[in-house]
């Protein structure tokens, strides 16, 4: 990249904030996915949303690609960036607006999805979605990987929360959708178009999001399952009761074992699986439903059913969950994790499946995920020093994917398809998938300079 | 170093907002994850030894907060240490080094004539004069920081003053050995008074051998590695010969420190034995909360607690000194909005990186202004400097005292 270049994008955001020096470089070259790397020619922590708009207008002119970077814990390599310009977007974390009569909330991208919970909760709201990852990842990364979350099967997903959005175009433009009213018909409905677009076509700078009241009422519970089939099926019978709790979440053996080792919460380590549930909304209704919940793993041969006692022991419940991809990495170096989705009732199948590629390829796999949502979480554990394995792991999930896609399933539920599983992607929205989607990445970015080399 | 300690890191950012300097920065390189890759790609040959790289790294204040937020079981903060340690190998050590590792930390008696004209200073009154004329900035900074961290000193450090044995009070229930740390004896004396009173009030008789040396953990931080051993070797000796049910200390960095020495001389089963009586002083009294709950007088004072990188982080010392804070009556005590987060005093870093320590410890001054307590308690020496000198200069008004001595003022009903 050229010094002049550079010297102007230093006038934008300041020298402090532009990094060039090789060390950077190298530790802005991943992101949390595993095996993928690729430097970036220059880092920048813009201040400001104007300022990022004077950044996009300068590199449009260059022809300079801009990857946008919120925490970098995207599991879909989304925000690696091939000699161009990443852009962090941490230091713009202001949570602009909480409108309690409208029941919104609007943020700069960079703001911690954690903190907003805190800021909204403190007033009696509720700002759902809740990734494993929600401590660390940003609203910007959330909306462009239209993340999910533990309360994902209750409460919906990212994309049933943005109601606005501020986007930089490729050339600097601002483009303003949505907005604060509850109905909006207008034209073609660009939100959710930009949500999930993981960075293709434009950079978000404001972000509007729906609250709701916070529920009154939340119990949290733990089963056990000697037999794996039986946790599946019980999640199949939780729903078909018409019961839809907050959390539904499931843990296999190994992952249990990892988690333990890391949270000490008490697990069960003699075990096949865990079922973490979470009912929440009127007291009455919650206990009702909890109470549901039980016999109904009572009735898949649950071994013990424990219910958290207090608001503490259910958060510790949860936040062990949440360590789950991370404490896989216990038994080895690499973790390769999956997002194979498949309709819930195809949930028991499905854990069938994975099993029995995991025996074929000779491989370890922890399986967790929102079970409630058909969204699992197959994770290979291998060591990436180890070819052969590392092929073998390949080999197997290209099978669980083509299971998945048979199901009527898909190739990823939440964390977006980035370079990791580009290839996938024909296979599930077929040509004329991948030429709307072309044609629309043109309408938004013909120069083609917004996170290019993402999605297909 | 170990090549699997390093790619176990899976770079899943869950240590991200544990980390002080990345709070701060929000740079990659100033994170856990970014130190941690930083190591591997030098030694993947990606990176070298640059000046820009020993740079970032020797920003990490080895709190080791990421280490508890890892669930892979990933120490950055150890990692970087150790690094360090292992680069510099001992060799080179500088001049004020050499001075402060060899000649004076294995002596204590050297280390506490060395100070004796600092106290003489700070009580002629010349101090005051300084301090007025601001005669200090004339010296380089880190000395003029020096000097403003330090509090008045006592008229003798403590080593030379305690009893070798202090009986039991009562009915003789065990034997502890005291281990007394530097700065403890040297700076805070009265709040180590008050360790060795509140154990014999419970019934022990407290050891503390004159010839004990510092803990080692200065060595460990300069890459000292044959300082560290000896001053190990010398510890494992003088307690060895004491028939005690626990080592106890009431500094967070020595405790930390000491129950690694049985990984320092692996192999040693005299050290790992030595390590396996080490105890904070509040996990011993967390064991005496009932005798003590009724020995407390009352004490109406609203209190908050600051977790030590090295009790909390290090240790796993979390309740232990909040359950004795809300024995003593009329406590009011007031949890700390992320109280495990360093205060940036970490060693010598706050010497060292001046800039940086300063914001951390803005930050922390700032949750203990919200929770509107009168008192700060916590439980490392370093803490104790660092906090006072922050509250001094940012939150006059609430004070700051070490867990015995809060716990010693209560058994006097005094304030
Ligand atoms: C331990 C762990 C647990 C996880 N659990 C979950 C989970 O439960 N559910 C889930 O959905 N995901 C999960 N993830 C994945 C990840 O956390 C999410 O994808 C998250 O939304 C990424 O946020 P980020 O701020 O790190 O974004 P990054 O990883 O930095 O970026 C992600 C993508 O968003 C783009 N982007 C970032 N900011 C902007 C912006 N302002 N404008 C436009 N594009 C932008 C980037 O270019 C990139 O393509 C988990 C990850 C980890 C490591
Ligand atoms: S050090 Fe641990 S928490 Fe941090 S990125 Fe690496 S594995 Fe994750
Ligand atoms: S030891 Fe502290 S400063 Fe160093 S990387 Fe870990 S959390 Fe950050």
């Amino acid at each position: 990249m050229e010094q002049s270049f550079i010297n102007e994008l230093k006038t934008i955001v300041g020298e402090q904030y532009t990094l060039t020096d090789r060390e950077s470089l190298a530790v802005y070259g991943y992101d949390s996915t595993p095996e993928l790397e690729s430097r970036p020619g220059v880092v920048l922590l813009p201040g400001s949303p104007p300022e990022v708009a004077r950044i996009m207008a300068l590199c449009h002119g260059a022809g300079i690609s801009v990857t946008p970077r919120g925490s970098g814990t995207n599991l879909s390599g989304g925000s690696l960036s091939g000699g161009g310009v990443v852009v962090q977007t941490s230091r713009m974390n202001r949570i602009v607006e909480v409108d309690e009569e409208n029941l919104t909330a609007t943020v700069e991208p960079g703001v911690i999805t954690s903190a907003l919970h805190r800021e909204v909760e403190g007033r009696g709201l509720f700002y759902p979605p809740d990734p494993g990852s929600m401590n660390i990842s940003t609203m910007g990364g959330n909306v462009a990987e239209n993340s999910g979350g533990l309360r994902g099967l209750k409460y919906g997903v990212t994309a049933d929360y943005v109601m606005g959005l501020t986007t930089v175009l490729a050339d600097g433009e601002l483009l303003r959708t949505g907005g604060k009213a509850v109905k909006d018909v207008a034209g073609y409905s660009l939100n959710p178009l930009l949500v999930s677009s993981e960075g293709t076509l434009g950079f978000f700078t404001a972000i509007t999001v729906k609250l709701i009241p916070k529920p009154r009422a939340k119990i949290t519970m733990l089963a056990h399952f000697p037999e794996l089939n039986q946790a599946a099926l019980a999640v199949s019978a939780i729903i078909a009761a018409k019961v839809i709790p907050a959390t539904l979440e499931f843990l296999d053996k190994v992952t249990i074992k990892c988690v333990e080792d890391y949270s000490h919460v008490g697990l069960p380590l003699d075990v096949d699986a865990v079922l973490l549930i979470e009912v929440d909304g009127h007291p009455a209704v919650v206990a009702e439903e909890a109470a549901s919940v039980e016999e109904i793993c009572k009735r898949h041969r649950c071994s013990f059913f424990q219910t958290a006692k207090d608001a503490d022991e259910a958060l510790k419940l949860a936040t062990a969950r949440r360590t789950a991809l991370s404490a896989l990495a216990r038994l080895k170096p690499t973790t390769i994790l999956e997002d194979a989705t498949v309709p819930r009732s195809c949930i028991a199948p499905m854990l069938q499946v994975i099993q029995e590629t995991a025996r074929k390829y000779n491989l370890t796999i922890g399986t967790f995920g929102h079970a409630g949502d058909g969204n699992l979480h197959p994770t290979c554990l291998t060591d990436e020093r180890d070819k052969d394995e590392i092929a073998r792991a390949h080999a197997a999930f290209d099978e669980i994917f083509d299971a998945a896609i048979a199901m009527g399933g898909t190739i990823t539920g939440e964390h977006g398809v980035g370079l990791a599983k580009k290839r996938y992607l024909p296979r599930l929205v077929g040509e004329s998938g991948i030429k709307v989607m072309r044609g629309i990445k043109n309408a938004f970015d013909p120069k083609g300079i917004l996170n290019p080399g993402k999605v297909f | 170093m170990d090549y699997v300690k390093l790619i176990n890191c899976m770079r899943c950012g869950m240590c991200l907002p544990a980390c002080p300097t990345y709070k701060e920065t929000f740079l990659e390189t100033a994170s856990p994850r970014g130190r941690v890759a930083l190591i591997r790609k030098l030694q993947e040959g990606e990176l070298d030894q640059s000046e820009r790289l020993l740079e970032y790294l020797s920003l990490c204040l080895d709190c080791q907060a990421c280490a508890s937020a890892c669930p892979c079981g990933v120490n950055a903060g150890e990692l970087v240490a150790e690094f360090t340690c292992e680069r510099k190998g001992g060799e080179g050590l500088s001049f004020m080094e050499e001075l402060i590792l060899r000649r004076l930390l294995p002596h204590p008696d050297r280390l506490e004539a060395a100070l004796a004209p600092m106290r003489l200073y700070q009580r002629t009154g010349l101090q005051k004069l300084v301090r007025k004329l601001g005669v200090m900035k004339l010296f380089p900074e880190p000395l003029e920081r020096m000097e403003g961290l330090l509090p008045n000193l006592p008229a003798r450090p403590l080593r030379q003053t305690i009893a070798e044995v202090t009986p039991a009070r009562g009915e003789e229930r065990g034997t502890v050995a005291f281990f007394l740390g530097c700065v403890m004896s040297l700076v805070f004396s009265e709040a180590s008074r008050a360790t060795v009173r509140l154990l014999s009030e419970l019934g022990y008789r407290v050891v503390t051998p004159r010839n004990q040396v510092c803990c080692g953990a200065p060595n460990m931080l300069s890459g000292d590695l044959a300082g560290l051993k000896e001053a190990v070797r010398t510890n494992v000796a003088v307690f060895g010969g004491i028939e005690a049910d626990f080592i106890v200390t009431d500094c967070g960095g020595c405790g930390a420190e000491l129950k690694h020495y049985g990984h320092h001389l692996e192999g040693d089963p005299e050290a790992a034995a030595f390590s396996a009586k080490v105890r904070d002083i509040s996990q011993v009294l967390a064991l005496h909360r009932e005798e003590l709950r009724a020995k407390l007088k009352p004490l109406p004072v609203t209190v908050t607690y600051h977790d030590p990188c090295h009790i909390a982080h290090c240790q796993g010392i979390r309740r232990e000194p909040r359950d004795l804070l809300r024995l003593i009556p009329g406590v009011e005590y007031r949890e700390l909005e992320a109280a495990d987060a360093c205060c940036g005093s970490a060693g010598t870093y706050n010497i060292a990186k001046p800039e940086m320590a300063d914001r951390i410890l803005t930050r922390k001054i700032a949750t203990i202004r919200a929770t509107g307590a009168e008192l700060l308690v916590t439980g490392n020496p370093g803490c104790l400097l660092q906090l006072r000198k922050g509250l001094a200069e940012q939150l006059p008004g609430v004070g700051i005292v070490h867990v015995t001595e809060l716990l010693a003022r209560s058994l006097d009903g005094a304030a």
